[in-house]
C-alpha cells in the first residue's frame, strides 16, 4: 500500500459544509498540484490532514497506507509520515531551530535512545547550506522576526530533516521572491523520491514551473472538479478560475 | 495513559524527590507554640550571649504587635496557625565536617537529594541543614587557609561577633515587616559567611535546607559580608516531604557588598505544595559593588519573596532575575526591589512568571530615585505566561522617580500559549505535552542562561514535570 487516499471526505467548520465528498489520491513517487480560488477549501484540507481540532469531519475517510488517520491527534499523524508546510507558520520565542527540529526528531525515536550531537548537527549544517540558510539561524527563536521568504525556508529545512513520507505544502509559494522561489523549489525537488508523495497546494501557477507535477488538480466549492496533467495549470493561469466555474461546476451539480 | 494517571503521576512526581521522611526523634524540642518561653529555650540549647536573647525577645514583642499585612497580600496567610508550629527542633548535633560522621538518616536524606556529589564535582563548600540545625558544613581547606569563614548562624555571632555583629540586622532590621520579626526572634541555622579582601571565590558555596518534621517552621539567617574587591556566589535549594499539615519557612537573608565586591545569590526553591515561604531578603551595595539575586520558585503553597537591593554607593549595581511557576493551588508572589541612594546607580529587574491551572502568580515590584540624584537608571521587564484560561497572573509596580538624567524603563506582557502554535509543534511529532514543555522553557530561556548549568537542567526538568500534568 504506497498511497495517500481521501475518500468521500466532508468537513464542516461552525455548521457550514466546507469540503464536500471529497476524493483524491496521490501514489508514492508522485507531485500532485491543488489549484483553485480562494476560500474554496484548499487550506481546510491541509489542516483536517494534520488534525486541527476546529474542524467537523462529518464523513469520508483519509488512509496513509491504507490506514484511517481521521480522528488522531496530531503527533501520531505526524509520526504516520506526514509533513504539513504552514502557509503562516508560527513563532515560538525562545526556542531555537535548531533546538526544535532536535526536539521533534527526538520524539520519533524509541524510549531510551538519544540523538547523536554531531551527527545531527553535520546534517543540519548540509541541509541549510543547501537552502541558502545562514548557519546562524540555527541559534535564531523558530520563526520569529523572520520574513515571509526566511519562514518557507525554515518550513522546508524541517521538512527536509523530517523525511516525511507525505508532504503537503499549503500555499508555500505565497510571499516568496523570485530567489526564495527558486531555493525553496530546488530543496523540494531534492526530496522527490520513490518512496515520498507531494501535494502541493497553490493558488498560482508560477510555483509549479520550478516544481512539474505530475498531476494537477483544480478544486472548486469543496471538491476537486477537473484533473489534468502539468499543462492544466498553464491552461488556468491563461483562463482564470472562471473558465473552471463555467466548464466544470455544472458537472458537480 | 488515561488523563488522571498523568495527573497523578505529575502531582507526585515534582516532589517525589524530596517526598520521603525519617522517624523524627529529636534531643531538643521547644514544642508547640510561639512565647517568651519557647524564645528562651533556644536561645539557652545555643548558649548565646545576652544581648543575642535580647534582641530575640524585642523582635518577639514587636512580632506579636505587628499586624497580618493580608491588606494587600494574600489572604491565605490568615490560615498560617502560630499556635500549632513548632519553633525549634534539633538532634543536638554539632556540623560534621566529615560526611562519614554524619548521623546515617540525615545522610541518607541528603544523599538522595545529591548533595555529597554536588560537593565534590564542583562546589567550594557545603553546609546542609535539617529541621533547626546545620548536620554537615565543609569547606574546601584552600578557603579556609585565605579567611574565609562559612558557618552557621550561631557559630557566626559566637565565634566571630567583631565581624558579623556590626552588619547583622542592619540591611533588614527586625522590624522591616512581621515576618523579618518572627525570624529575628526565632532565627536557627542559615549561613554566615565573610569573604577577605580580594578574594574572589572561584566555585560557589552551597546550602541546602531541608523540613523534615511536621508542622515545623524554620527561620534560617543568613549574613554574608563580601569586604572590598571580593567575589562570591551562593547557592541554596530547598525541599520538604509532603505533609497534610502546613509548615512555614521564614528566612532572613542580608548581603553586605563592600566597595567594588560582588554577590551573587542563587535560588532554587521547591518546597512542597504546603509550605508557607515567607523570605525578606536584601543586599546593601556600596561604591562600584553588586549584588545579584538569581531566583527560582516552583513549590510552596504561598511564597512571598522580594528580593532587594540598596543602592548605598555610587555606582552601586543591583539585578534581579526571577523565575516563578505556579500550578494548581499555588501563588508566587514575587518581585523585587531596588532603592537607590548615589549617583550613576544601576538596577535591572526581570522577571518571568508562568500559571498553570489554577496557579496564580503576582509580579510587586518598587523602585525608587530619589530627587537629589542624578545618573541612576532602572530596567524593569515582567513577563507573564498563563498556561490555562482560569490561571491568574497580576502585576504591581510601584515606581517612583524624581531628580535630574535618572532614567526609569518598565515592560511588561502577558502572553498564552495558543492552540495554534500547540498544533504546529505537535504536527512536527510533538506531543501535546512536549510542545507545552518546549513553550513554556522558551518563555524562560534567556533568564535560564544565568543559572549555572547543573542548575538549569535541574530547573529544566522539575518544569518539565510541572508541565505534564496542565494540558488538556
Amino acid at each position: 500500500m504506497n498511497t495517500l487516499e481521501i475518500k468521500n471526505l466532508n468537513v464542516s467548520i461552525d455548521g457550514q459544509a466546507i469540503l464536500k465528498d471529497f476524493n483524491l489520491t496521490i501514489p508514492k513517487g508522485e507531485v500532485h498540484a491543488l489549484m483553485g480560488p480562494n476560500g474554496t477549501g484548499k487550506s481546510t484540507l491541509a489542516k483536517v490532514m494534520a488534525g486541527h481540532e476546529d474542524y467537523t469531519v462529518e464523513s469520508g475517510e483519509v488512509l496513509l497506507d491504507g490506514v484511517n488517520i481521521l480522528g488522531e491527534e496530531p503527533d501520531e499523524i505526524a509520526k504516520a509520515g506526514l509533513f504539513l508546510a504552514f502557509q503562516y507558520p508560527l513563532e515560538i520565542p525562545g526556542v531555537s531551530i535548531a533546538n526544535f527540529i532536535r526536539a521533534a526528531r527526538q520524539a520519533r525515536l524509541p524510549e531510551g535512545e538519544e540523538i547523536n550531537a554531531v551527527d545531527y548537527y553535520k546534517e543540519l549544517y548540509a541541509k541549510m547550506d543547501a537552502l541558502k540558510m545562514d548557519r546562524k539561524f540555527t541559534a535564531r527563536s523558530l520563526n520569529e522576526g523572520f520574513s515571509g521568504g526566511e519562514k518557507k525556508r525554515c518550513e522546508i529545512l524541517q521538512m527536509s530533516m523530517l523525511e516525511p513520507k507525505y508532504c503537503v505544502m499549503d500555499e508555500t509559494d505565497s510571499g516568496l521572491d523570485i530567489d526564495a522561489l527558486r531555493i525553496v523549489s530546488e530543496g523540494v525537488n531534492m526530496m522527490r523520491a520513490e518512496d515520498r508523495a507531494f501535494l502541493i497546494i497553490t493558488h498560482y501557477q508560477r510555483l509549479l514551473d520550478y516544481i512539474v507535477p505530475d498531476v494537477v488538480h483544480v478544486m472548486f466549492d469543496g471538491r476537486i472538479v477537473h484533473s489534468g496533467d502539468a499543462e492544466l495549470a498553464k491552461e488556468l493561469e491563461s483562463k482564470g478560475y472562471d473558465w473552471v466555474k463555467e466548464e466544470f461546476a455544472g458537472a458537480t451539480a | 495513559m488515561s488523563d488522571t494517571d498523568i495527573q497523578d503521576e505529575a502531582i507526585n512526581v515534582d516532589t517525589e524527590k524530596g517526598n520521603f521522611k525519617y522517624p523524627e526523634n529529636y534531643e531538643f524540642d521547644a514544642g508547640v507554640g510561639l512565647n517568651e518561653d519557647t524564645v528562651k529555650y533556644i536561645s539557652e540549647v545555643k548558649k548565646e550571649a545576652p544581648w543575642i536573647l535580647d534582641f530575640r525577645l524585642k523582635a518577639l514583642e514587636i512580632f506579636n504587635k505587628k499586624p497580618m499585612p493580608t491588606k494587600w497580600a494574600d489572604q491565605d496567610l490568615d490560615n498560617i496557625k502560630f499556635d500549632e508550629i513548632r519553633y525549634y527542633l534539633s538532634k543536638g548535633q554539632q556540623p560534621a565536617r566529615s560526611w562519614d560522621d554524619v548521623p546515617d538518616d540525615v545522610k541518607e536524606t541528603f544523599e538522595r537529594l545529591g548533595i555529597p556529589e554536588q560537593e565534590r564535582k564542583f562546589l567550594a563548600g557545603v553546609e546542609a541543614q535539617f529541621d533547626s540545625e546545620a548536620s554537615y558544613s565543609r569547606m574546601k581547606e584552600d578557603l579556609e587557609k585565605e579567611g574565609v569563614i562559612f558557618v552557621g548562624s550561631s557559630e557566626g555571632l559566637e565565634k566571630y561577633p567583631e565581624i558579623f555583629k556590626p552588619y547583622f540586622g542592619k540591611v533588614i532590621p527586625t522590624s522591616d515587616n512581621k515576618f523579618s520579626a518572627l525570624n529575628s526572634a526565632t532565627f536557627s541555622g542559615g549561613s554566615f559567611i565573610y569573604v577577605p579582601k580580594g578574594v574572589k571565590l572561584k566555585q560557589p558555596l552551597q546550602a541546602y535546607f531541608r523540613i523534615n518534621a511536621e508542622n515545623f517552621g524554620q527561620f534560617e539567617r543568613t549574613l554574608i559580608i563580601a569586604d572590598e574587591d571580593s567575589e562570591i556566589t551562593y547557592m541554596e535549594g530547598c525541599t520538604a516531604p509532603k505533609f497534610e499539615t502546613a509548615t512555614l519557612h521564614s528566612a532572613v537573608v542580608e548581603l553586605v557588598a563592600l566597595k567594588n565586591a560582588k554577590i551573587q545569590y542563587i535560588t532554587v526553591q521547591n518546597w512542597s505544595s504546603n509550605v508557607f515561604n515567607l523570605v525578606t531578603k536584601r543586599g546593601m551595595a556600596d561604591e562600584g559593588a553588586e549584588v545579584k539575586w538569581i531566583d527560582c520558585n516552583i513549590g510552596s503553597r504561598l511564597t512571598m519573596k522580594y528580593p532587594g537591593v540598596v543602592l548605598k554607593g555610587k555606582g552601586a549595581r543591583g539585578e534581579v532575575l526571577s523565575i516563578a511557576l505556579a500550578n494548581d493551588g499555588q501563588h508566587q508572589d514575587t518581585g523585587a526591589k531596588m532603592m537607590h541612594l548615589a549617583d550613576n546607580t544601576t538596577s535591572n529587574i526581570i522577571s518571568k512568571s508562568i500559571s498553570i491551572g489554577e496557579g496564580r502568580s503576582t509580579y510587586r515590584g518598587q523602585v525608587h530615585m530619589p530627587k537629589h540624584l542624578k545618573n541612576c537608571k532602572n530596567n524593569t521587564e515582567c513577563d507573564a505566561l498563563l498556561i490555562n484560561t482560569n490561571s491568574r497572573t497580576d502585576t504591581y509596580p510601584a515606581i517612583t522617580t524624581r531628580g535630574q538624567n535618572n532614567t526609569v524603563q518598565h515592560e511588561a506582557s502577558v502572553s498564552k500559549v495558543s492552540a495554534e502554535q500547540i498544533f504546529y509543534m505537535m504536527q512536527r511529532g510533538l506531543s501535546e505535552g512536549e510542545a507545552m514543555s518546549l513553550a513554556v522553557n522558551g518563555f524562560v530561556n534567556e533568564l535560564m542562561k544565568a543559572f549555572p548549568m547543573e542548575y538549569s537542567v535541574e530547573l529544566k526538568r522539575l518544569i518539565d514535570m510541572e508541565m505534564e500534568g496542565s494540558v488538556g
